[in-house]
């Protein structure tokens, strides 16, 4: 058994329980608001900043930009509507074009969108098979890993999509799927999405629908009316954003946005919210240093006899000073960490709770770098709170004390 | 061990009112009694030996050292070595165990917390099974015999006692009076014990004997 600082301030606290653990319930709720702020708020901007690299322009039916955005690169929002075919030809010949990546969108299949793309979406993420193989044929299917987790699926089964991006829309029975892959994870929206060939959509609603392709004339009317949701798009050259956007946007049926733009467009209106919360727990924090300041100065009436009994037995006055600052870092770090591990709690409750199609991957376990700041938050409140009983402590008068 | 010549202390609250101590000496394991009625300035007289108050005048040196000519740092440290204090209100710490009210010496004056020595004394005080006890689940008694320890805990050489009979009756009075000289005895120490009580000077009949008066009123 050893007695320091940090051992008489520790048991000095345990010996009021009750306002030790209100202080550090206070403290602990305004470090669980910060650190739940960060770490979400920083969780979704990367991932909303890996979901969009490489991907420039977004061309897709007029509308709103964001719109086009959230839901043809998160998979959020539903499409603006459609655009012919023929764009993406079009944008391919551009010289100032380096990559186009069609996504054809409309049905989804128990609540993850059944997105018909090319295997240059899978490649453009990185994408590697964790079973069977990329689709080559239409109704074929490959399954992002935690599409596939979720309803359970393996290579070889068969699914039918379901019309709409929502749960519960009218089943495409007559055109059943087969999975063909597994994806392994990539931590971006792909893993939360079912793949197939841009066909397979064209076929399913051509089965739907009933309609013959062995019949010239119908075929050749249906191939003319194809269309697309949107489309990826990835400059050549920098130049390109100069006037490109300009130039699809001229055209009357097209609108092209550009994801970073959109992007840092959502996060101000993302930034208020958060800015709000932010201030809450900076009053909270100020909240917990005004209670830990009382507390500490109302217990110091009755530590003063015992101040001023361990400078009769040799301890200088800075000693004292230095037992009450002790005693405020320790109540104030206690409590953050007490409240880090509850904020990245919540953070990891809300990943859970939020459905899998919100396509917010959150986890408790991610720690933002910002929140090393927390730490110094903690230790100014504690030597906030500690600084003036401290003071009072190392301005013990031992003589008057003892003789009371 | 101690050397009292034209001591004065004025209070810095009043001008009016000082201490004047008379001269007095006391030879190295010798032990004193200041003696007085209440309010004649025993208290500051043992808070000058201890270098917690500084005379204004006079000579006082203590165990060799010129206390008065101390700095503020070095007389905390020289405290620390020199004087075990046990004051009349014994203030054990209430968040602490009997056993590391002890130990709470040996952090004060900066050493290591010596858990041997503080076993031992609890020994010596027939508190060995007290160690892990909170202060105010122990009697009066055995509470002193705790800030006895405490107070000689770093070696001391000259125990100061503050009116330690107070509130004990003639049996227990003579009892703590035995139980510091032979705490003193045990390091070596001199005692001095400041009192009103005539009992105290009894039952150690071969201590020096400082009387105090009443403290000097100066005219306005």
């Amino acid at each position: 058994m050893r007695i320091n600082a940090c051992t008489l301030a520790f048991k000095s606290l345990r010996h009021k329980p009750l306002s030790t653990a209100l202080n550090l319930l206070l403290m602990a709720v305004g470090i669980a608001m910060m650190s739940f702020v960060l770490s979400a708020s920083r969780q979704l901007e990367d991932n909303a900043l890996r979901d969009a690299q490489g991907i420039d322009l977004v061309v897709g039916a007029k509308g709103s930009p964001l719109q086009l955005i959230l839901s043809s690169i998160y998979h959020i929002d539903v499409p603006t509507g459609n655009i012919p075919l023929a764009a993406q030809a079009q944008l391919t010949q551009n010289r100032m074009v380096k990559k186009v990546i069609p996504l054809a969108l409309g049905d989804s299949y128990q609540g993850f969108r059944l997105v018909g793309t090319n295997a240059d979406y899978i490649a453009h993420y990185n994408a590697t098979l964790a079973a069977g193989k990329l689709f080559n044929a239409p109704l074929q299917a490959v399954f992002g890993a935690q599409a596939a987790a979720r309803t359970g699926t393996v290579v070889g089964a068969q699914f039918t999509g379901s019309h709409g991006l929502a749960r519960g829309g009218e089943e495409h029975k007559e055109a059943p799927f087969t999975v063909v892959g597994i994806l392994k994870p990539t931590g971006t929206v792909l893993d939360r999405l079912v793949l197939t060939p841009v066909e397979s959509v064209w076929r399913v609603h051509e089965i739907v629908n009933g309609i013959d392709v062995s019949d010239k004339e119908e075929k050749e009317a249906m191939d003319a009316e194809r269309e697309l949701t949107a489309l990826l798009v990835q400059y050549a050259t920098p130049l390109a954003a100069l006037s490109m956007p300009r130039m699809i946007n001229s055209q009357s049926e097209l609108q092209a946005a550009q994801p970073a733009f959109e992007a840092a467009k959502l996060f101000r209106l993302l930034g208020a919210g958060i800015d709000v919360l932010r201030g809450i727990a900076a009053i909270v924090l100020g909240a917990a240093a005004l209670s830990m300041f009382v507390a500490l100065y109302n217990a110091l009436e009755e530590r003063k006899t015992d101040l001023a009994i361990l400078r009769t037995l040799g301890a200088r006055p800075f000693k004292l000073l230095l037992l009450l600052l002790t005693e405020g870092l320790l109540l104030a770090l206690a409590g953050a960490l007490l409240g880090w591990v509850l904020g990245h709690a919540a953070v990891d409750v809300l990943g859970r709770l939020l459905p899998d199609d919100q396509n917010l991957n959150l986890s408790g376990w991610f720690v933002a770098a910002e929140e090393a700041w927390l730490a110094l938050a903690a230790i100014g409140v504690g030597l906030l709170a500690a600084l003036l009983p401290a003071m009072r402590a190392y301005r013990t008068e031992i003589a008057a004390t003892l003789a009371r | 061990m101690l050397q009292i010549s034209n001591l004065t202390y004025r209070y810095a609250n009043s001008a009016s009112i000082g201490l004047a101590v008379p001269a007095f000496s006391l030879a190295p394991s010798e032990h004193a009694i200041i003696l007085g009625p209440s309010g004649c300035g025993k208290s500051t007289l043992l808070h000058l030996i201890a270098a917690i108050l500084t005379p204004q005048q006079g000579v006082l040196r203590v165990a060799g050292t010129d206390v008065a000519s101390l700095s503020p740092r070095t007389a905390d440290a020289w405290r620390g070595k020199t004087i075990g204090f046990l004051p009349q209100k014994l203030a054990l710490a209430a968040s602490l165990s009997v056993r590391e009210n002890l130990l709470l010496a040996a952090y004060a004056s900066g050493q290591p917390s010596d858990t041997v020595r503080a076993n031992h004394l609890l020994q010596e005080l027939g508190l060995p099974d007290k160690a892990n006890v909170k202060p105010h689940q122990l009697s009066q008694g055995q509470q002193q015999r705790v800030a006895i320890a405490r107070a000689i805990f770093n070696r001391p050489k000259l125990l100061l006692a503050d009116e330690p009979t107070a509130n004990l009756d003639d049996a227990s009075c003579a009892a703590a009076v035995r139980l510091l000289t032979s705490q003193a005895a045990e390091c070596g120490a001199s005692l001095v014990i400041a009192t009103h009580d005539a009992r105290v000077l009894a039952a150690l009949p071969t201590a020096c004997v400082l009387r105090l008066s009443a403290p000097i009123r100066e005219a306005a």
